[in-house]
């Protein structure tokens, strides 16, 4: 086994050589760049982190630019909806009154036309009782031979016809 | 049978000096550049030229880049699950030695044979693995001493023992404590070398039923060599769950330097 039959020998020159060469290695590897990759992969880490959380902010924003223009959106549909609806009423308002108006006009039309024939019919009627009254009155003076006087007649007829 | 005496399943860990360097030497020891050095530093260039594809820091990383991650990342994430925030700054070095064990390990399973070079491992070296292990101790004792104080020793008593009992597990744990330098340091070593024997001793299977006729290499060679492939496979998973464990353990000791459980 030559770890023991050398071990006298070569000792002195194995821990020297380790100790100067693992030192090396300590402070140029260990030491000089070992720090700097762990840097650059925190860096890097520091880099996703800031990308993402920026990402996010953006979506967020986004969002809220999002909301805000839907309420504009929707404030201004239920602005020209209350347009229409003010319309509409307006409209309608409008359109009740004409009728109103015609309505009435019209009304006052049947009312005058109802009392034209109305006194027509009057009219009418006082001219049957006058042909009845005389009719009667010459019937009477034909057959009975009675001379009945006017009033008379037209009153009587008047009893009849209204009786 | 010469081949067969030729085959020693522990020559893989001898150490030899190289390029010359046999004489080199600090205060009185021997430094000599072995293989051993030489596949240290190999894993350091090849760990080193690995974390270069991840420095080049794009939003929007390479298939390179992204491994350089995944491993930084896998290191942060173990860290701050077993010690929390505080954890972050000993990613350095947990960081660096997962990784340089791991490539250490990855390194020395290379089929470099095939064109003529040795890969050495040396994390099959308890030389090796011990200053890795006895370094993760120093900084969780001088953590522990350093955060805590005396207080540190509180560690050794869990809460709610009975107060006769403390004595006794104040020992238990603080030997427990003390074992632990040696088991991670051990665990590492034996387990690289465990891997690397049976791979060496395999193989002397199926080259020596291939030099004993056609029957043996029917009855040994083929069945060993299917196991050897099956058994690179797995070392290729404990090298990983090696280096891993190494860290794991480290960071749990922190932690319990940094916290007092």
């Amino acid at each position: 086994m030559p770890q023991i039959s050398q071990l006298a020998a070569t000792y002195s020159s194995q821990i020297f050589w380790m100790l100067v060469i693992f030192g090396a290695v300590f402070f140029l590897v260990g030491r000089g760049m070992a720090p700097k990759v762990l840097e650059t992969m925190e860096g890097r880490d520091q880099k996703i982190a800031s990308d993402l959380a920026a990402a996010e902010a953006a979506r967020r924003e986004a969002e809220a630019q999002d909301d805000a223009w839907k309420a504009a959106a929707a404030k201004q549909r239920g602005e020209a909806q209350a347009l229409i609806a003010a319309a509409k009423a307006d409209a309608a308002k409008a359109a009740e009154a004409r009728l109103a108006v015609a309505g009435a006009d019209a009304e006052a039309k049947i009312a005058e036309a109802e009392g034209r024939i109305a006194a027509a019919r009057a009219g009418a009627l006082a001219e049957i009782e006058t042909v009845a009254a005389e009719a009667a009155a010459d019937i009477a003076a034909r057959v009975a031979g009675l001379t009945v006087a006017a009033d008379a007649a037209r009153a009587a007829v008047k009893d009849v016809l209204h009786g | 049978m010469a081949t067969e005496a030729k085959v020693d399943p522990m020559h893989q860990f001898t150490i030899e000096p190289l390029f010359g360097t046999d004489h080199w030497a600090l205060g009185g020891f021997n430094i000599a550049f072995t293989n051993s050095a030489l596949w240290m530093l190999i894993s350091a260039v090849v760990l080193y030229a690995f974390m270069l594809g991840g420095m080049k820091r794009e939003l929007v990383p390479g298939r390179w880049q992204m491994m350089v991650e995944t491993m930084t990342g896998f290191i942060e994430n173990m860290l701050s699950a077993n010690v929390g925030k505080e954890g972050r700054k000993y990613l350095p070095y947990v960081f660096s030695l997962f990784m340089f064990i791991l490539f250490a390990n990855l390194l020395g399973l290379l089929p470099l044979g095939l064109v003529g070079v040795h890969p050495f491992t040396f994390t099959s070296h308890f030389t090796a693995t011990g200053v890795l292990a006895i370094m993760s101790f120093a900084i969780v004792l001088v953590v522990g001493f350093w955060k805590h104080g005396f207080h540190f020793f509180s560690l050794f008593v869990p809460h709610g023992t009975p107060l006769p009992m403390i004595p006794l597990i104040f020992v238990i744990e603080l030997v427990s404590f003390l074992v632990r330098p040696f088991s991670l340091g051990l665990r590492l070593f034996v387990a690289m070398m465990a891997g690397h024997v049976l791979l060496e001793v395999l193989s002397s299977f199926v080259i020596g039923g291939a030099n004993a006729g056609a029957f043996f290499m029917g009855l040994v060679s083929i069945p060993s060599f299917i196991l050897m492939v099956a058994i690179c496979a797995l070392e290729i998973l404990v090298a990983g769950i090696q280096a891993y464990v190494f860290a794991l353990l480290t960071s749990l000791y922190i932690n319990d330097a940094e916290h007092l459980h």
